[in-house]
């Protein structure tokens, strides 16, 4: 889908917060010049092409209950990237589970974002995926300190 | 902790609320509406709970979340390896960029991690080539995902987050 100057000034627009009240469609689209439903048409043709995942909240998990998260490496064997990959995607501790490459000193070619109520439940999920796949290489990297966090402003500008 | 109060504060009704507007925020003319129906609610009081939600913090944003890659944009994950005395000067120049989303001091030889999105590959490696310079830095291992096998933070609130 070829993205037009209106798609850019849309796209840049919804990604932005939806302002909570009975019509937040209607208002976001008279910011950008269009109807609603063009608006509503408009989201709908996104989502068709995969630009669009959904339309949806985005939540401060620590404040949501999910006071501790950690980022961990796994060393995979190549042979078994897939089996590995798949079933760590099963964990729903795991929000995000990806192939990524290796260096000398980085050997941990999949990675999982875990997720829980405290380091010791991380540690735990981590001990029993380590067990469950008999991959014993993997290092947790728990984050000491949060210097950004934000969502990317897509045609901002 | 501050932080745990606001989860312990949450409802079962505030649960079920975020655990359906995470997914499914409804493309309609009344979208709060809409929720209200399913859950039993009124229009007003799902935007009262929202409001309320988002006052507290537990909620960042209520939008669309697009797909950078359908839209032409490259991203990555990036590892570097900071001298400790340089670490707060280059993760505030780190930060500096717009497309870093994500910037993390973790306990590893490699101390600063970051995600990394770009309109293009030339300006992806044009910024990496910028941060792997700056004072301090003693090694930089670009990460791109090769291979997803799982995207999406979709949590169930009901079950007290597992």
């Amino acid at each position: 889908m070829r993205l037009t100057d209106l798609d850019k000034k849309i796209i840049a627009r919804l990604q932005g917060d939806l302002p909570l009240c009975p019509a937040p469609y209607a208002a976001v689209a008279a910011e950008v010049g269009i109807t609603e439903a063009e608006l509503l048409q408009k989201a709908e043709d996104y989502l068709a092409a995969g630009i669009l995942r959904r339309m949806g909240t985005i939540l401060r998990h620590h404040l949501a209950g999910f006071t501790a998260n950690a980022m961990c490496g796994w060393n995979v064997p190549p042979e078994r990237v897939e089996e590995v990959g798949r079933l760590f995607a099963s964990y729903p501790q795991a929000s995000h589970v990806y192939q990524r490459p290796t260096y000398p000193d980085w050997p941990y070619n999949i990675f999982t974002m875990l997720h829980g109520q405290s380091d010791g439940e991380l540690e735990l999920t981590a001990r029993e995926m380590s067990a469950r796949v008999c991959i014993t290489d993997y290092a947790l990297l728990r984050s000491t300190r949060e210097f950004k966090k934000t969502s990317m402003n897509y045609f901002a500008g | 902790m501050k932080q745990k109060h606001a989860a312990d504060r949450l409802s079962a009704t505030d649960r079920e609320l975020l655990n359906l507007v995470q997914t499914e925020f409804p493309r309609t003319s009344r979208p709060f509406a809409e929720l209200g129906r399913r859950l039993g609610l009124s229009e007003e009081q799902v935007l009262v709970r929202l409001q309320a939600l988002k006052a507290d913090g537990v909620i960042r944003r209520i939008g669309g979340i697009f797909a950078s890659q359908q839209m032409g944009f490259v991203s990555t994950l990036v590892a570097l390896q900071v001298e400790e005395s340089a670490l707060e000067e280059v993760a505030a120049a780190v930060s500096g960029y717009d497309g870093v989303t994500h910037n993390y001091e973790r306990r590893h030889k490699f101390n600063l991690w970051f995600t990394l999105v770009a309109p293009s590959d030339e300006k992806l490696q044009q910024i990496l080539g910028e941060v792997e310079k700056l004072p301090g830095v003693t090694a930089l291992r670009n990460l791109p995902a090769v291979r997803l096998f799982k995207i999406g933070v979709n949590f169930d609130m009901q079950e007290g987050g597992r």
